[in-house]
């Protein structure tokens, strides 16, 4: 009888550090799993925020031309470099009006060249072919280029930096 | 030399390896298994072992910032002592990992060596495989120049078209919104620590496998596997038959290994390593970011899928395809094992090999792409010095009808050949394919004045067989 006892008070004694060990064990993956998995999809979370970046003076850009304007990105880390840059294709289309497309192509953002003569823009990659509005000519890109808010500040042409467009479903 | 004996026996009495391992090394093998066919996962073994040499002795001297890090490799290359040469060994060996694990899984899966009790072996396989194309494309990413650059930014698209996260997972790939300082610190973290961790565990899995389920004997034709019978058989015959492992069976893959070894180590004297493009430049859109060759027919893939069906092709078809790949063992799990009673085994085999060789041929030409280098078509071949024929094949030079047509060998392919269009269509007919387009044409009506496209007409309708062998002579 006593020995029967001692046994169930073994038994429940070993549950109970078996328990005790598998929660002490997960909630330490836990607490350091939030720092460590917060910090791996923090660029995911923290958008940075969009910033007006000029690209050059209005009088240096010729009405009807279509040129390429590099600047710097809207989360440039101390130490991206050269690869802190980005760019854009800005058209002077009036007096006062610009109009800027992304460089990425829709299909899969290879960067689209502004072909002047044909006025089209073309990816070198799966052949992507846009029209000067930016709509989709020929190719796989589902939808047109991408458009950057731009603006003339003080004479100054300004972009609105924004992510790499992401074509989704 | 005694007094080695003695440390040996000494090391070995106090850590008990020579006996833990002794046995593994030595244990009995299939003697049909001792076969030129075994040989290639331990070649990949090997490669991989040289990747691991080469990868730890590029990292004393590269630099993970997405800044400098172009600046390292080019101080690799150009001015470490050997720097060349393990550089050149390291990609080689990626190269030679991809096509070896290739070869592998074909002779598994035509030998169904994945068959009962060794289903763990195939899917430890099928992660070991889709770990190494990890590395593949983060290795590409991590020599970081443009096409670097531009095929991160393509392969965040590609993720992008998953439902419903594609825009998370592409930034999680990127590091952030844009590609930038925190793009190359997260590759190499990948490249170096997470997928290497993986890989040497799934490794010691496969590995644990081979020594605990035994090296499957070469199939003989009705000879089906009982899954109630099979590993009785298969003891009794390793048992009265079997030949040790080592040396017995394993001096042929150190042979082939040695090969291969060596090749590698030539080709990276000779060739050396892939030349850096330009620096690592998201503002520089003279780029055309072809990837490495083991991933071309993908490549060609994208372009020639049907653009309506893309997206699922995009996300879904390689999700399929692993899916199978992962699951063939429940699929199939017993019966026949002999390629000679399996016709679609081959038939699966010979139409992959075909299916990615056709893509793969297709993709180092790439038809579909512009050709923005295209030589101008010359007076003589435009046919006249002046006139509405010479204005409108300069026009042909200029709208970058070129980069997509070509005319006398000089052009792109995306569209038909040209060369005799004037034979082919009416005046009318060719007018209204500029001005209208269609299928994978711009249509020009809007950008093409009246009297340009009376020119580029007049000089495609002068394009037949009769002109341009009057113009030959």
């Amino acid at each position: 009888m006593s020995e029967k006892t001692k046994t169930s008070e073994e038994c429940s004694r070993r549950a109970f550090f078996t328990h005790i060990s598998y929660t002490l064990g997960g909630l330490a993956a836990v607490m350091v799993g939030i720092p460590i998995v917060g910090s791996i999809l923090a660029p995911i979370v923290n958008k940075p925020k969009p910033i007006w970046r000029p690209v050059g003076e209005v009088k240096n850009f010729t009405i009807g031309d279509t040129v390429i304007v590099s600047f710097i990105d809207s989360s440039p880390l101390p130490w991206a470099g050269v690869t802190s840059e980005t760019a854009a294709w800005l058209r002077r289309s009036g007096e006062q009006e610009f109009i800027c497309f992304s460089v990425n192509c829709a299909h899969l953002g290879c960067p689209v060249r502004w072909v002047a003569g044909a006025r089209l823009f073309m990816c070198p990659c799966h052949g992507g072919v846009y029209y000067e509005d930016g709509s989709v000519a020929a190719g796989p890109p589902p939808r047109g280029l991408y458009n950057y808010p731009v603006r003339i500040n003080n004479g100054q042409v300004e972009i609105l930096t924004s992510p790499i467009p992401i074509t989704t479903v | 030399m005694e007094s080695l004996r003695r440390a040996w026996l000494w090391f070995d009495d106090r850590t008990g390896l020579g006996s833990a391992l002794g046995p593994s090394i030595k244990h009995p093998v299939p003697p049909n298994s001792a076969s030129w066919f075994y040989v290639f996962g331990s070649a990949t073994l090997f490669a991989f072992m040289l990747q691991v040499a080469t990868g730890v002795t590029l990292a004393f001297m590269y630099v993970p910032s997405a800044g400098e890090a172009y600046q390292s490799l080019q101080y690799i290359t150009d001015q470490t002592t050997f720097g060349r040469i393990v550089r050149g060994m390291h990609n080689w060996g990626a190269s030679a990992m991809i096509l070896l694990i290739g070869v592998h899984m074909v002779r598994v899966y035509l030998t169904a060596a994945y068959k009962f009790p060794r289903e763990m072996h195939w899917i430890s396989g099928v992660v070991l495989w889709a770990l190494t194309v990890i590395m593949a494309f983060s290795g590409q990413v991590i020599r970081w120049d443009q096409t670097a650059v531009w095929s991160t930014i393509v392969a965040s698209e590609q993720a992008g078209r998953i439902p419903l996260i594609g825009t998370w997972v592409a930034q999680f790939l990127i590091g952030g919104e844009t590609i930038g300082g925190a793009t190359l610190s997260r590759m190499f973290a990948y490249h170096v620590f997470i997928v290497p961790a993986l890989l040497f565990l799934f490794i010691g899995l496969h590995l644990y496998l081979v020594i605990k389920n035994g090296i499957s004997e070469f199939p003989k034709a009705g000879k089906p596997v009982d899954p109630k019978t099979y590993r009785e058989e298969y003891e009794n015959l390793v048992k009265k038959k079997g030949i040790p492992f080592w040396p017995d069976a394993a001096w042929r893959d150190m042979v082939f290994g040695f090969i291969v070894i060596t090749t590698i180590l030539l080709i990276a004297l000779i060739i050396g390593p892939p030349a850096l493009g330009p620096p690592p430049n998201p503002s520089n859109i003279d780029a055309l970011p072809v990837p490495d060759w083991y991933f071309v027919f993908y490549f060609a893939f994208l372009a020639l899928m049907p653009p309506q069906m893309e997206t699922y092709l995009m996300v879904f078809g390689p999700l399929l395809v692993g899916a199978l790949l992962f699951f063939l063992p429940f699929i199939s799990n017993k019966g026949e094992r002999s390629p000679l009673r399996r016709p679609w085994a081959v038939a699966i085999v010979a139409l992959t090999i075909a299916s990615i060789s056709g893509l793969w041929a297709i993709g180092i030409t790439s038809p579909w792409s512009p050709h923005f280098d295209a030589k101008p078509l010359t007076t003589q071949i435009i046919g006249a010095e002046s006139g509405p024929i010479y204005r409108g094949g300069e026009y042909f030079n200029e709208k970058g009808c070129l980069y997509c047509h070509t005319i006398s060998g000089h052009g792109g392919e995306r569209g038909p050949n040209l060369t005799y269009i004037g034979d082919r269509l009416s005046t009318d007919e060719i007018t209204w394919r500029i001005m209208n387009g269609g299928l994978n044409m711009p249509g020009f009506g809007g950008t093409l004045s009246n009297e340009e496209l009376a020119d580029l007409v007049v000089f495609l309708k002068s394009r037949t067989r009769e002109n341009q062998e009057l113009s030959s002579e």
